[in-house]
């Protein structure tokens, strides 16, 4: 799933590379932690321009699927060494959120 | 099962470790068996509380209690307080400074998550004393 994703927003994996047959089901795009806290929800792939290793926390706590950071954003590199340890893959694409989520919805996702 | 007790310590400003008090108390439930619902509420719950007394404390801890019948978690901070509990328990009041929000921090929804994934919430503060919540959700 993860890889059908990568292959469909043209993204490189900078985390959580053996998690590539992990399943996703549901989309989220929100900055503001707390807010993603109370409406993200299990499996979701979550889209945010956030760099910093409490994403991954955030993820990881909600076990969501996987992290999409949109138009080429950096991430910290503590960011990608927990994301790394906790298992919880991260993609990087240029596409910005919204184009990301309408080839998700192609996917199947959120449906 | 007896009652089982942990602590763990919140170091204020310590943005790398922030989540990882929560993260440890997720791990600990699951060995325990608890079923997933209800450890999704309690990360989130106690998430916001660790993340809180990084945030906008000097410091403090956090308590996890199992019992057969519920899980009850205590964060505790050294101060500064909260001047208007009431005020701060409203769905969108902040007082975050830029740099945390530029972090996605000061929504203003910490403490109304809290209350939402808790069956018992309560929170307890002193000016210039500390703050203390506790939560409790029955298993
Ligand atoms: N432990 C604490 N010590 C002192 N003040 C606190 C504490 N917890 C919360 N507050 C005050 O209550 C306000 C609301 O807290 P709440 O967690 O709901 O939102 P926030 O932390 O500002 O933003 P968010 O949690 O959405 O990132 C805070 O901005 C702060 O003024
Ligand atoms: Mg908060």
């Amino acid at each position: 799933m993860i890889n059908q994703i990568c292959e469909k927003i043209n993204a490189r994996v900078l985390a959580g590379a053996n998690q590539s047959h992990r399943e996703v089901k549901g989309v989220y795009i929100c900055d503001l932690l707390s807010w993603v806290m109370s409406h993200a929800k299990k499996d979701d792939v979550w889209i945010t321009v956030m760099s910093h290793a409490n994403v991954v926390a955030v993820a990881s706590l909600l076990d969501l699927g996987c992290i999409i950071v949109p138009e080429d954003i950096q991430m910290d590199q503590d960011a990608l060494i927990k994301a790394e340890e906790e298992g919880i893959p991260i993609l990087s694409t240029s596409m910005n959120a919204y184009d990301i989520a309408v080839e998700l919805n192609k996917l199947g996702l959120g449906k | 099962m007896d009652v089982m007790q942990y602590n763990f310590n919140v170091e204020k400003d310590d943005f790398d470790r922030a989540g990882e008090a929560s993260s440890n108390i997720k791990k600990i439930l699951r060995q325990l068996g608890i079923d997933a619902a209800i450890i999704r509420r309690i990360a989130i719950a106690t998430y916001e509380a660790e993340i809180n007394i990084v945030i906008h404390s000097l410091g403090g801890e956090i308590d996890l209690e199992v019992d057969p019948s519920s899980i009850k978690i205590i964060a505790r901070d050294k101060g500064p307080g909260i001047a208007n509990i009431e005020l701060a328990m409203q769905a969108g009041y902040s007082t975050a400074s830029d740099k945390v929000r530029e972090m996605g921090f000061g929504a203003g929804m910490g403490l109304p998550n809290m209350k939402k994934c808790s069956d018992k919430f309560e929170v307890e503060s002193e000016l210039g004393k500390g703050t203390t919540i506790s939560m409790i959700m029955f298993i």
